[in-house]
């Protein structure tokens, strides 16, 4: 099941990515992110998986939304400051009851060093909360691959965008 | 006034003309939606009405979802500006199977006509090029449209036109605005050809 990348012995990235598997995610999009460096990698591997790599993370909403037209499940991989460029195309989701699952790493909220991340982190449950979204906040890695499969299988099986959100303890602060 | 002379809807029914059963098509919010309808409604299709920027990067989605099948996005000057990164996006996973017919009116038609980018001169083509789409071309000439059609639909992409058409504004032929009715419709479609069941 796992993809031909050496995982760390203790990624919970790893438990996320089978996870995806389990429920048949087929298309992966995302924006380059260190949090989720691991996991991109195992999907840019996995030839069952097609990683379509985004110039903004709003171009997801249409991405997946043409999967699932084509009878395909997805998930949107970003950063917290990625939620605020989508808002307008996550209308998309709304209007359509297209399903939507995404795994966010948050910033701005855990040992922060830049106080340009703060923001965006604050403001990532309420925007998506604004777009009707089911939140789901992840803090310790055991939880990691539960709960995105428990997010997948409700977005999946009730057709609603959900979101998860791994926290910045969980990931660890970034340091510079 | 800089601009085109195509009539909009005359280089819309050459493309649609007698279309292949295989053919899916994701339309632009405004007249490229209308201009889609009046070709006549197909459940192959998927209108956007919103979500402006969002027509390529569905076509994406879903050409990568259906690589058998040919998928056709249809939008405007104006709603292909809103999202320019997609063509770079689309152009790192290249798809054969995605066309993209930019109706350019040079205006925003809807909003009460003012000039978009296109109108001074920035070229979508070259644009798409250097994000390596396989082809792009431009379609000015009423002797060109013979062309277009195959430009779009016959020959491996991802493939860009862009067609120069006049401002003139066309009886509006408005679909369904159902999102969950479009999206249910669409996936039945193609589920049926699968032979799957709901």
């Amino acid at each position: 099941m796992s993809a031909a990348i050496d995982w760390a012995p203790d990624d919970w990235r790893r438990d996320v990515y089978e996870a995806l598997k389990r429920v048949e995610v087929r298309q992966v999009a995302y924006v380059p992110d260190a949090g989720h460096a691991s996991l991109i990698a195992a999907c840019r591997a996995d030839p069952e998986i097609q990683a379509t790599v985004l110039t903004t993370e709003e171009e997801a909403a249409g991405v997946l939304a043409g999967a699932d037209l084509g009878g395909q499940r997805g998930a949107l991989l970003m950063q917290s400051s990625g939620v605020g460029n989508c808002i307008n195309a996550f209308t998309l989701l709304q209007n359509c009851g297209f399903p939507f699952l995404t795994l966010i790493t948050m910033r701005g909220e855990w040992a922060e060093f830049n106080p340009w991340q703060v923001p965006m982190g604050r403001a990532t449950p309420a925007s998506l909360d604004l777009a009707d979204f089911l939140q789901y906040r992840v803090e310790r890695p055991e939880d990691a691959g539960p709960v995105v499969e428990a997010a997948a299988r409700t977005a999946f099986d009730c057709d609603r965008a959900a979101a998860v959100l791994l926290t910045q303890r969980l990931i660890g602060a970034k340091v510079f | 006034m800089a601009g085109g002379s195509l009539p909009r809807r005359h280089v819309m029914a050459g493309v649609l003309a007698e279309r292949p059963d295989d053919l899916l098509v994701i339309t632009g919010l405004g007249t490229p939606t209308y201009d889609v309808a009046a070709c006549g409604d197909s459940e192959r299709n998927f209108y956007l009405w919103g979500a402006m920027g969002s027509a390529l990067p569905l076509g994406l989605g879903l050409a990568l979802a259906r690589p058998d099948n040919r998928v056709l996005v249809v939008t405007g000057d104006g709603e292909l500006l809103m999202a320019l990164g997609a063509l770079a996006t689309v152009g790192v996973r290249r798809p054969e199977n995605l066309s993209l017919l930019v109706l350019d009116n040079e205006a925003y038609g809807e909003t009460g006509g003012q000039d978009s980018h296109t109108a001074a001169q920035i070229d979508l083509c070259a644009v798409a090029l250097g994000c390596r789409w396989l082809r792009a071309e431009t379609f000015a000439e009423e002797a060109a449209l013979e062309g277009l059609r195959g430009f779009l639909l016959d020959r491996p992409g991802p493939a860009l036109a862009v067609a120069k058409i006049g401002r003139g504004e066309e009886p509006r032929v408005l679909p369904s605005r159902d999102g969950h009715e479009l999206r249910s419709r669409f996936r039945r479609a193609l589920r049926g050809e699968d032979g799957l069941s709901e």
